[in-house]
């Protein structure tokens, strides 16, 4: 399933065509994903790198074992994020949403609603901005 | 300036190739200049060089050389490059000019045609007067020539011709016009190669030289126009490595030019030129990561430069046409054998280009939406004497002009206006929309279903914009399924925000009433103000109104669009739609389940359909049916408004046809199934919810199954996961999550109400008539009718117990194989309770299922309709079938000796042990011996067991006296009968019948023997009192034989008699042996043993003969002799045979006693 579980864009204006964008890097992602079955090798590392170029934007992707999607978009401009950062962000996300999926009341495939889980990404968004 | 006033010019784009000029040749007349010139152009595949030829006449005039400057020191560039320049070297300036002359070394007139020929070659010196190109001579001649240096007129009259000509030896040619014309032509074509490359070579030299008069101050132009002319010289000379290498100086130049906004075009046009030939030459020499570096360092430092502000458009319209032309020439290197990857390739350019074009609709828009008043510029500054550009890049109305401000700002603002009122002409949707169209092949090409998916909706919204509303709808209708499967439920709400738009412009009411449901519904993500605006202009619809139009759409079409609805409001007919809603996700769900999985015939069905709305405002319905898969139960299933004239606003009092949003409504049905139905499945097929009226205009909402839409299999899996409590809700409202879907239901028979038993004693005795009393009871309130039993053998067991069993209702006789294992459809009539007595036959042992079925109709009620169910039970009992009996049988000698075999004429006997195996006491009726013919009996057989009965583990014996008439042979084996037993079990429980069973006796062999001994004695002897004995000693065989004769001598008998003898004894006859034997002893004595030995057959023992002679005799006592007493008898006689051993010894010394008493 590749149904959005949570996604969030800053500023908020043109958030459809960053919607689009992280539908988009999908198709990479996919592919990626079927690509290391494939080759069996490096297992472990779920940072799939910067997934496509853009012109304006830099889309990167990570994936859980569990095949849970994340993607990151920044500005192509921002230099600062380089990619060890972006890979230190993936952590972040993913240790963060391995504790949403601790919670007991919280059904796998819902929308993500955990306060917690949104702390961590306004935190991870100021910092980029 | 033309729409395409960004594409890049064809002398560009095209391979550089060296070109030469043919003249002297007469295409058109002359059919030999005609074969040679089509040699030279025909066929022209990779493997020729690479030339481009021309025929020009003899008295071509080539472009005029302008006076080779000494100095550059005053000199001031205009430009960078001539618009002219590429044109003129590729099509213009010949490499070489070629002259065709006919001449045979041994032309008559040979004196004219050298000087013609010399004339000819003047005139093209002439025209090329200033020029490094190259002249060469081809004489065209009929004969074939010979190898060289043999003809020495030809050598001779060549040195001549090249004198007179002007000529170096290598620049004359001579072709034999013979068979062999490509020959010649591609030898002769390689050498104008050759000089070709060294007139290209000269000109890159030369070019090469200008570079020391240059200054940096005032010649920056022409840094970047002398690189790229050797760049383009190169090409031309076909050195693409150095070509690459110039064309990189010139593109590093060009950046470092100064640009200002008069400029910047003029730079930003070259600086595509060079990186265009960068591009393609790396995507040549198979190096595209060069290519693509090249091209992302082209963009990063042009992206900025966009030059005048109010020209903005330019800028964009640029910049799309950079991606777009590296997208070609990544394709074409793709078409040559270069792979690309998914996240890379020209797809991502094309996308680019047409994301510029977008940029730059949106700039146009902004730039160029002047007042109405204000026109094109009256005297066309964009107008030039020659009609076209001299340099590349500049502005028509300042050519030549390189300082930084423009010389005439009314002027320059006339242009300005110009090329605004121009771009506002151009129909920029048709450039993106080719551009996405083109990206969507790409990205189709490597698997990105979500990119082209992405890029479709993009055309779809350009298609909206440029008003093509069909294809717009087209193209977005054919990708909202993918965004609805992936559940992005954002990007498909703004997807259908469009689709509704056009479909409001269009007027179609299918359309617009679906995509409204469906952005009413919770797949959409609209703002509630949005929904209730969408739900108000549908209720519209649904009335046969006008909806309002939609945001944002553009006004004049929306006036069409109003004309379009109220045209389709006086439309009669074509009013109704159906929607299949499993391919949508509507404001309105549904769930249909059968209350059971299965329901009895004399029970109603029940079903309940469960609708809940997501709409903002409460909505009516009309009418909710549902189909099953027998459709004569639809009538009953069936939901309609009664108040077909009232309005559907008005609140009617059916409360219950409402839909208030968030609450779950739930509608029962109920119907009693037909009869016929009894054992089928009935299945919802589908539910139908109509909306909007009959009368007006009505929508039907079709869930097909009952049940789900295209978002619900996916909802359903997430409640059934969900661990969230369910709140209590009030009476009669249901939580929808909890609603279980049970889309068909079984209808099965009546609970039948009686009682089936089965009386019987098992087990089972093999071959017996086993008797099973069914006793059928009603519990029916009424009468059970038509009751038929089926009893038997349970189908589907071992096929050798259905050989082996029969049943029958007749228990008289013995069943045979023509009786079933199955008696089916017994009829038994009207119920009168009663018993049903059946006798089962069982030929072989084991465990066997008997199935008794017992079918009966019955008329009963249901929901006052009066219904014949039919009822039937099945009752099953396992039976066990064991052997009544053993029989044991064995040959013995009248001795009760075991036989191994018997002998020919001698008697013996034929014993049978019946042992009882059953648990239940069997009454012997008969036993019977039938022999065969090599057994005769002695007596008349008679059975000793008739009517004997034995319990269980009893043993019954009798037997017969048999012998067996002579063999052929010495010795064979005989068949001996069979015995047959004639049995009953002995029962209080039913009256049985006789069994007669066979038993096979067994074989048994007979042989002959020689001589036969028997003995004829009294039954017992006295002491003291003479015992005759006569032997009796017969000749079996066809011979003599010589038999002799012993008696040993005993101690209990004296006896006289011969003691040894030998005597012969003739064929058939009978010799008889009188011995008188004196009894010594009383009690069992062993009788004095007889020693027969046959001379002629030493194998037949003594031993063997004995076997037919009583050894023993009992001796009774006499108390007093008869000579001493007077009537001779004795008075006292004392018989004990004691049980033990103890007791006889105990007699014996009694006899003894009284024996010595009386001596």
């Amino acid at each position: 399933m590749n149904c959005p579980l949570y996604i969030r864009s800053v500023p908020t204006q043109g958030e459809l065509k960053f919607h689009y964008t992280v539908h988009t890097s999908l198709d990479v992602v996919e592919e990626k994903i079927s690509g290391v079955g494939k080759a069996l090798a490096d297992q472990r590392e779920l940072y799939l790198g910067l997934l496509y170029p853009t012109e304006d934007y830099k889309v990167y992707g990570y994936v859980t074992n569990s095949k849970v999607k994340f993607v990151i978009v920044v500005d192509s401009s921002n230099t600062s994020l380089r990619d060890n950062e972006i890979r230190s962000m993936f952590r972040k996300l993913h240790n963060s949403f391995t504790d949403v999926m601790c919670n007991p009341f919280y059904n796998p495939g819902d929308p993500i609603q955990s306060k917690a889980f949104d702390s961590i990404v306004s935190t991870m968004m100021v910092q980029a901005c | 300036m033309s729409p395409a006033q960004w594409d890049l010019p064809p002398e560009l784009c095209c391979r550089p190739m060296a070109f030469v000029a043919l003249t002297g040749l007469d295409v058109v007349y002359n059919a030999i200049h005609r074969a040679i010139w089509d040699a030279f152009c025909a066929n022209r595949r990779a493997d020729r060089v690479p030339i481009s030829f021309k025929v020009l006449p003899g008295d071509h005039e080539y472009p005029k050389c302008r006076t080779k400057r000494t100095s550059y020191e005053w000199y001031i560039p205009k430009g960078i490059l001539k618009t002219g320049w590429m044109n003129k070297h590729l099509n213009l300036v010949p490499a070489l000019v070629v002259l065709f002359y006919e001449l045979d070394w041994d032309d008559p007139q040979w004196k004219e045609k050298q000087s013609e020929c010399a004339t000819k070659v003047e005139i093209v010196r002439t025209s090329l007067q200033g020029r490094n190109t190259k002249v060469a001579v081809v004489l065209i001649q009929k004969k074939t020539p010979l190898p060289p240096g043999e003809d020495l007129v030809a050598s001779e009259r060549a040195s001549a011709l090249c004198g007179a000509c002007d000529l170096s030896g290598k620049s004359l040619f001579v072709l034999p016009h013979t068979d062999h014309l490509v020959g010649y032509i591609i030898r002769l074509e390689n050498a104008f190669y050759e000089h070709a490359q060294t007139y290209y070579y000269n000109e890159i030299r030369r070019v090469k030289s200008h570079k020391e008069f240059l200054n940096k101050t005032t010649h920056q132009l022409l840094f970047v126009r002398h690189q790229f002319k050797m760049g383009f010289f190169s090409e031309l000379k076909q050195d693409t490595q150095n070509a690459l290498k110039y064309y990189r100086t010139a593109y590093s130049l060009v950046h470092e030019l100064r640009a200002h906004e008069t400029n910047m075009l003029e730079i930003k046009t070259m600086a595509g030129f060079i990186n265009y030939k960068i591009c393609r030459l790396c995507f040549q020499h198979n190096t595209p990561l060069d290519a693509i570096a090249q091209f992302r360092k082209h963009i990063d430092l042009c992206k900025k430069k966009i030059g005048s502000a109010e020209l903005a458009f330019e800028h964009t319209a640029w910049m799309s046409k950079q991606f777009q032309s590296f997208g070609d020439l990544f394709d074409e290197a793709i078409k040559l054998g270069l792979t690309a990857i998914q996240t890379q390739n020209p797809g991502f350019y094309y996308q680019q280009a047409a994301y510029y074009a977008q940029e730059r609709k949106q700039q146009a828009g902004q730039l160029c939406s002047h007042e109405p008043g204000v026109g094109y510029p009256a005297p066309d500054p964009l107008e030039t004497p020659s009609g076209a550009l001299d340099f590349y890049g500049q502005r028509p109305w300042r050519q030549g002009h390189q300082s930084i401000d423009p010389p005439d700002s009314e002027k320059e603002k006339q242009g300005i206006l110009a090329l605004q009122v121009k771009e506002r002409d151009v129909l920029h949707s048709e450039l993106v929309i080719a551009l996405l169209s083109n990206a969507v092949a790409q990205f189709k090409k490597y698997k990105c279903p979500r990119m082209k998916s992405h890029l479709m909706v993009q055309m779809g919204e350009e298609y909206y914009h440029a008003k093509d509303y069909t294809k717009a709808l087209k193209l977005l209708d054919y990708v909202m399924c993918d965004y609805r499967t992936e559940r992005w439920w954002s990007l498909l709400t703004s997807i259908l925000c469009t689709a509704l738009k056009c479909s409001y412009l269009m007027g179609q009411v299918k359309d617009y009433i679906t995509y409204s449901m469906e952005l009413m519904g919770r797949a959409s993500n609209l703002p509630e103000e949005q929904k209730s605006r969408i739900e108000k202009n549908l209720i519209k619809v649904l009335m046969n109104e006008v909806p309002q139009p939609e945001p944002d759409c553009d006004l004049a079409s929306v006036k069409t669009a109003q004309s379009l609805w109220s045209d389709r409001i006086s439309l009669a007919g074509n009013n109704e739609f159906t929607i299949e809603v499993q391919d949508y996700v509507p404001f309105v769900q549904c769930k249909a389940k059968f209350l059971y999985p299965s329901f009895h015939i004399d029970e109603p069905v029940q079903l309940h359909v469960y609708v809940r709305a997501d709409c903002p405002h409460p909505v009516r319905f009309s009418k909710l049916c549902v189909s099953l898969s027998n459709q004569e139960y639809n009538q009953y299933c069936l939901l309609e408004d009664a108040s077909k004239e009232k309005d559907i606003l008005e609140t009617s009092t059916q409360e219950n046809m409402c839909l208030v949003p968030g609450k779950t409504r739930k509608y029962c049905f109920k119907f009693v199934a037909k009869t016929e139905d009894v054992g089928k499945k009935i299945e919802i097929t589908s539910v139908g919810l109509m909306l909007g009226r009959e009368t007006g205009r009505c929508v039907y909402l079709n869930w097909r199954g009952g049940w789900g839409d295209a978002a619900s299999s996916h909802e359903t899996l997430q409640a059934s996961r969900s661990f969230k409590r369910r709140t209590r809700l009030p009476e009669q409202q249901v939580d929808w999550d909890t609603v279980a879907i049970q889309s068909s239901t079984m209808i099965i028979s009546r609970v039948p109400k009686i009682s089936v038993q089965l009386t019987h004693e098992p087990p089972a005795l093999t071959n017996e008539m086993y008797c099973m009393i069914v006793t059928i009871q009603s519990e029916e309130d009424t009468v059970a009718k038509d009751i038929k039993l089926t009893a038997g053998l349970k189908p589907g067991q071992d096929a050798n117990l259905t050989q082996s069993t029969q049943i029958t209702l007749n228990g008289s006789e013995v069943c045979d194989d023509s009786h079933p294992a199955l008696l089916p459809d017994i009829p038994l009539g009207d119920l009168q309770p009663g018993q049903k007595p059946l006798y089962i036959h069982c030929v072989s042992t084991g465990s066997r299922i008997l199935l008794f079925h017992v079918a009966y109709s019955v008329s009963a009620t249901v929901e006052g309709k009066d219904i014949n169910c039919k009822c039937h039970k099945d009752e099953t009992v396992t039976l066990e079938t064991v052997v009544p009996f053993e029989v044991a049988m064995k040959f013995v000698s009248s001795k009760f000796e075991h036989l191994e075999r018997v002998n020919v004429d001698i008697p013996f006997l034929l014993m049978m042990d019946i042992l009882s195996a059953s648990p239940w006491p069997i009454e012997l009726v008969n036993s019977e011996v039938l022999l065969a013919s090599s057994m005769t009996p002695i007596d008349q057989p008679q059975s000793q067991v008739e009517g004997v009965t034995l319990q269980t583990s009893e043993c019954a014996s009798e037997c017969f006296l048999l012998k067996c008439p002579p063999v052929q042979n010495d010795t064979s084996t005989v068949a001996s009968g069979h015995y047959f037993i004639s049995w009953k079990r002995k029962s209080a429980f039913a009256e049985t019948s006789v069994v007669r069973t066979m038993v096979i006796l067994p074989h048994v062999m007979v042989e002959n023997i020689p001589l036969y001994v028997h003995a004829e004695l009294p039954s017992f002897g006295r002491v003291r009192e003479s015992l005759p004995v006569r032997y009796h000693l017969e000749n079996r065989t066809g011979l003599v034989q010589d038999v002799e004769i012993g008696v040993e001598p005993s101690d209990a008998f004296m006896f006289s008699g011969l003691k040894q003898v030998r005597m012969r004894i003739l064929p058939g006859a009978e010799q008889e042996m009188l011995y008188n034997f004196y009894p010594l002893m009383a009690g069992y004595q062993v009788l004095p043993q007889l020693n027969i030995n046959l001379l002629r057959f030493p194998n037949i023992s003594s031993q063997l003969l004995r076997r037919f002679l009583p050894s023993r005799i009992f001796v009774k006592v006499i108390f007093f002799r008869p000579q001493i007493k007077n009537n001779g008898r004795p008075c006292f006689l004392v018989f004990l045979v004691g049980p033990t051993l103890g007791l006889r010894y105990l007699t014996f010394f009694f006899f003894t006693f009284f024996y010595q008493l009386s001596k």
